[in-house]
């Protein structure tokens, strides 16, 4: 017998039910409003009343109404057709809903019942298995589904049958498993799981250590992140968050991305609709939308739901991770999420923490960031949960709750300053104030020396030193004066600029420069760093601006032209005379 | 109003504060629409049977046995091609004199669109205005508030945007305008033999404020019809934004709900969205398209208003008078149109986003230069030649008062660019150089 209740009271999406059985923390429940069923979740109860968080809005709903309870928290649904779809926070498949308007109520299943998958076994009866391990496997898009043991079996199992190859339906059953207790299972190709609670199905988690290629030069060449690893990206509004995360879900060497859309603007989501089946993913060839899935909670869809969201998204990623590959979840912006959790809070009359934040707020980020990662499997093979989110801090201030605790949790720090953004130094990423808590894990230094470049490291510790001592001259020169100060300190702050200009900023909306794979990038550093070690000559500290312009010119044009192609050599040999004119020879420098 | 013989009246009040009045009553549906004597009401928050309504005009002189009576509906507006020309207030009542409009009675502040169903925006909105035509262009189905202090003629500027537009209706949402505002729109429209294309939803100064909340509500409800069924591009005006939230705060504090920043609701980003987001392009053509004013108090921009803004709106636009020209301007640092990408490059010439962008680089360098000035130090000739090219540019470009077409925009850039710089100086692709900025090589270097 499922619990039931009555509503008893309404304060905008709170709705207090009083109800005649049992009922758990976090349950979902539904509202039974005229013809439509309102989805709900219980967040507080308190003697015979439940107060629950209604992801609809509660606009005509009276006292008195139904309340049914389901016995179980909110779940996301979890088989092949997951990828490509557009979902809303709580998975329901936004592409089949009817009409131009999101009609309450309207919850339309995530998976096709009736779509049929061709099927391979990958265990056979006998075999010992355990929560996460592989039955079979049905190709999705190009990817390699792997249809587990469900998560919520605890301890080893044994195969008692697989079905043989062939095409089968999500729910049928492709394998019957045995407890130890002699109780027999039946298996689908689809299980539930509840979103707040983290999939575990691995063996071991150990710290990341291999290096995930971004394609954008601040990152990958300044401030590295790997492969499970987590970082986050801090800005005003107008700083560049979402440019970024679009340019890393569309670059990012990962199979698969989920990109989770919380609370932020619906035409951002369009964009990816829109230009993801007609772009090329440049490792594959094929097209980006296949290795993408979209959970929409934009910001005039339901708030309530805003936190579901992101929990959803992670659920997937993890799904996707126990089967082997690299996922990459981008989630723009937690701040939305964290607000969600505070109107609720204060509707709750919850005692507040600071800016009316709950409490819990720093755990709750850190446990949600703790759910990335790196990990073996039971069979020994990896997979991975890379997560970037932004924050978007009230008035631009990076003191505040939100961007605090997430500072806390996450690996990487990539802040966005509003003096770049403002004189469009794309990407606005402050290279100097960001970053990566990933270049003091030895095993990782180990991992790019080899791979990369032996002189990979250094020189991403002189690049910083360049950057940093440039700053501080010109901060000399405008005290002092242009002509105050030694030609030198001109020269020291133009280097710096050549770094800026030619590595730090990168044309997103530019063909070729929108990417830059880690051999140019490695090249690049090494022009780069080329100049800064070159001794010039100058006479007037006039000349030294228009000299560096004319060098950070023909970066550019290199930087816009395809790595190693005519033009780029062109521009490149343009760079060597113009280094020539000015270099002092061996004897003038001593 | 519309009380009708079978509606139960409610004669007891149990609780009055300065904004909501509570009851004993059955059956009531939350946010419902209730008439409190002759005041309206909207029903906020339901206990067990104890409604609480709130009094958009405020409870002063409510006897605590003033006629209740519920309307069973939450507010509505009846919507129709009658509405075109018309002036209503904050509940969509007509002002003018004129008759009620005879039309649907649809609930204002309805569904969202399902993002999937949602078309990419791609039309560009001509203005005329290069500060906003070249470095911050618009495009149909977006949503962009002024920036401005309350001394900038941002009703002007945003009347006269609305009027270039092509749009087949511009609807007006008024908040705590003055009466002389109001009476300035009105002639602007009446004067540019625009009227029949244009509806207007004023409260002014002389309304009592909490009123303001249902206007824009009511201006999309009306641009919705237009746009979703009549597939009309619509241009909604909403001014002024801190006005609205300014009642927000009002409401919320008088609930005693727990204040975030600036004395404002923790669900301002929410509320703020909700409405901006009806900004959209649909597939099959229709367009509302919303240009909203935020005033600043001294320039402020991290405060709650605007700050909520920005992180909701496709971009801004910054007015602030430049002193060298003695001009409003349309500032190129702060000002943003985040949907330009979508059109700059594509519908306009290729050279567009460069030439743009390479200006406000050289008008950076400029501010840099003055602060140098500032500081005492001598200048180069660098800095002196980006200083005449800021003036020059403020003038020919970035004044509002500049009323010229994009194609001629972009060539004063490369003009002004071939006066004072080098190739080198410039730093755009080659390609354009030679294509469109030619002429630039044979003057410096
Ligand atoms: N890498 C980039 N290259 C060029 N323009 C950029 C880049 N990043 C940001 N922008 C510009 O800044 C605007 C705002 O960026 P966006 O990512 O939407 O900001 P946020 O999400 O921080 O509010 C974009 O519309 C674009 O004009
Ligand atoms: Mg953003």
């Amino acid at each position: 017998m499922s619990t039931k209740g009555k509503i008893t009271g309404i304060i905008s999406n709170l709705v207090m039910v009083e109800f005649d059985g049992p009922v758990s923390q976090n349950e979902i429940c539904f509202i039974i409003h005229s013809e439509v069923r309102l989805m709900a979740e219980v967040i507080r109860i308190g003697g015979k009343t439940a107060y629950v968080q209604v992801f609809e809005t509660t606009r005509g709903l009276k006292t008195g109404t139904i309340v049914e309870f389901t016995g179980h928290m909110l779940e996301a649904t979890l088989g092949p057709g997951i990828l490509s779809k557009n979902f809303d926070g709580l998975m329901h498949d936004l592409d089949k809903m009817t009409g131009i308007f999101l009609q309450k109520g309207d919850y339309t299943p995530a998976l096709e019942d009736d779509k049929l998958w061709k099927f391979k076994p990958l265990a056979k009866p006998g075999d010992e298995v355990l929560a996460g391990s592989w039955l079979g496997e049905v190709s999705e898009n190009w990817i390699p589904h792997k249809i587990m043991v469900p998560f919520i079996f605890k301890g080893t199992l044994t195969v008692t049958d697989v079905v043989s190859e062939g095409e089968y339906q999500i729910n049928d059953t492709i394998a019957i498993l045995t407890d130890t207790e002699k109780q027999e299972h039946k298996v689908t190709m689809v299980q539930k799981w509840p979103v707040k609670i983290p999939i575990k199905a691995y063996k071991e988690k150990p710290r990341p250590f291999d290096f995930m290629e971004t394609g954008i030069r601040v990152i990958d060449s300044l401030n590295p992140i790997v492969e499970g690893g987590t970082g986050f990206i801090p800005g005003p509004f107008g700083t560049g968050k979402t440019v970024l995360q679009h340019a890393l879900s569309k670059q990012a060497e990962a199979d698969m991305i989920v990109v989770a859309a919380c609370g932020e603007r619906a035409n951002e989501v369009v964009e990816i609709f829109t230009e993801f089946p007609e772009l090329d993913d440049p490792r594959s060839g094929r097209k980006l939308m296949e290795r993408t899935t979209i959970v929409a909670n934009t910001s005039n869809m339901p708030v309530a739901a805003r936190e579901a969201s992101v929990y959803t998204a992670m659920t997937i990623s993890e799904y996707y991770r126990s089967m082997g590959l690299k996922v990459l979840l981008l989630a723009d912006s937690t701040s939305r999420w964290a607000q969600a959790l505070r109107e609720m809070s204060n509707r709750m009359e919850e005692l507040p923490g600071p800016d009316a934040f709950p409490m819990d707020l720093p755990a709750i980020i850190s446990n949600f960031y703790a759910r990335a990662g790196f990990v073996y499997l039971n069979n020994g093979k990896t997979g991975s949960v890379t997560f970037i989110g932004t924050v978007s801090p009230a008035g631009g201030n990076l003191k505040e709750p939100v961007t605090e605790s997430t500072k806390k949790a996450a690996r990487c720090f990539y802040a966005l300053s509003q003096t770049r953004a403002d004189s469009k130094r794309y990407p606005a990423i402050d290279a100097v104030d960001s970053y990566s808590k990933y270049l003091e894990y030895p095993e990782f230094l180990e991992f790019m020396k080899k791979n990369i470049s032996p002189k990979w490291v250094d020189n991403i510790i002189l690049a910083k030193n360049i950057l940093i001592r440039g700053r501080e001259t010109y901060e000399q020169i405008n005290i002092l004066g242009d002509d105050g100060v030694p030609i030198n300190y001109h020269v020291i702050f133009w280097k710096s600029e050549v770094i800026d200009f030619v590595i730090l900023q990168q044309d997103a909306f530019d063909k070729v420069d929108a990417s830059t794979p880690i051999k140019r990038q490695r090249y690049m550093m090494d022009k780069v760093l080329e100049v800064y070690h070159t001794d010039f000559h100058f006479d007037s500290f006039e000349d030294v601006n228009p000299y560096f312009k004319k060098i950070i010119n023909v970066f550019k044009q290199m930087n816009y032209s395809e790595f190693e192609s005519d033009d780029f050599k062109k521009y490149e040999n343009e760079l060597q005379e113009i280094i020539q004119e000015r270099k002092k020879e061996k004897a003038e420098i001593n | 109003m519309e009380t009708t013989a079978f509606q139960k009246i409610y004669t007891k009040i149990e609780q009055v504060t300065k904004a909501t009045i509570a009851l004993h009553a059955s059956g009531v549906g939350n946010e419902e629409m209730a008439v409190v004597n002759d005041r309206l009401a909207q029903v906020v928050k339901i206990e067990k049977d104890l409604i609480t309504l709130q009094v958009f005009s405020g409870t002063e002189g409510i006897p605590t046995n003033a006629e209740v009576v519920f309307l069973g509906h939450a507010p509505q507006l009846s919507v129709s091609d009658e509405l075109g020309g018309r002036f209503f207030n904050a509940y969509g009542q007509p002002i003018d004199g004129g008759p009620e409009v005879d039309g649907k009675k649809v609930e204002i502040g309805g569904p969202s669109v399902n993002p999937v169903r949602r078309e990419q925006p791609s039309e560009l909105i001509t203005t005329g205005i290069a500060g906003i035509d070249l470095n911050n262009t618009l495009v149909t189905g977006q949503k962009i508030p002024f920036f401005a202090d309350p001394d900038q003629p941002y009703n002007q500027v945003m009347a006269m945007v609305a009027l270039r537009a092509k749009a087949d209706k511009i609807i007006l949402g008024g908040m705590g305008i003055t009466n002389d505002d109001y009476l300035f729109f009105k002639n602007v429209f009446e004067n540019a033999g625009a009227i029949e294309r244009i509806i207007s939803f004023v409260n002014t100064t002389e309304n009592p404020p909490v009123e303001r909340l249902l206007v824009p509500d009511m201006a999309l409800t009306a641009a919705e019809y237009f746009a979703a069924e009549k597939n009309q591009n619509v241009l909604v005006l909403l001014t002024d934004m801190t006005l609205f939230a300014d009642a927000l705060s009002i409401v919320s504090n008088r609930m005693d709900q727990i204040p975030s920043k600036d004395s404002m609701p923790g669900s301002l980003y929410s509320d703020l969205a909700r409405l901006y987001e009806k900004a959209v392009q649909f597939p099959s053509g229709g367009s509302i398209t919303i240009i909203a004013v935020t005033t600043l108090s001294g320039g402020d921009i991290t405060h709650s208003i605007p700050d909520n803004t920005g992180y909701i709106t496709e971009g801004q636009l910054f007015l602030r008078k430049d002193t060298d020209i003695g001009k409003v301007i349309v500032d190129p640092f702060r000002s943003l149109s985040r949907l330009k990408q979508l059109v700059i490059g594509k519908k306009t010439r290729e050279d567009h986003p460069q030439v743009m962008n390479t200006a406000i680089r050289l008008f950076a360098d400029a501010a840099n230069a003055k602060t140098k000035i500032e500081n005492g130090f001598d200048l180069t000739d660098y800095d002196k030649r980006t200083m005449s090219f800021a003036k020059e540019y403020s003038e020919k470009l970035l004044a509002i008062d500049i009323n010229i077409e994009i194609g001629k925009m972009i060539d004063t850039g490369w003009k002004l660019f071939n006066k004072y710089f080098s190739v080198a100086e410039i730093g755009i692709k080659s390609e354009f150089v030679e294509k469109y900025g030619r002429s630039i090589e044979n003057k410096k270097n």
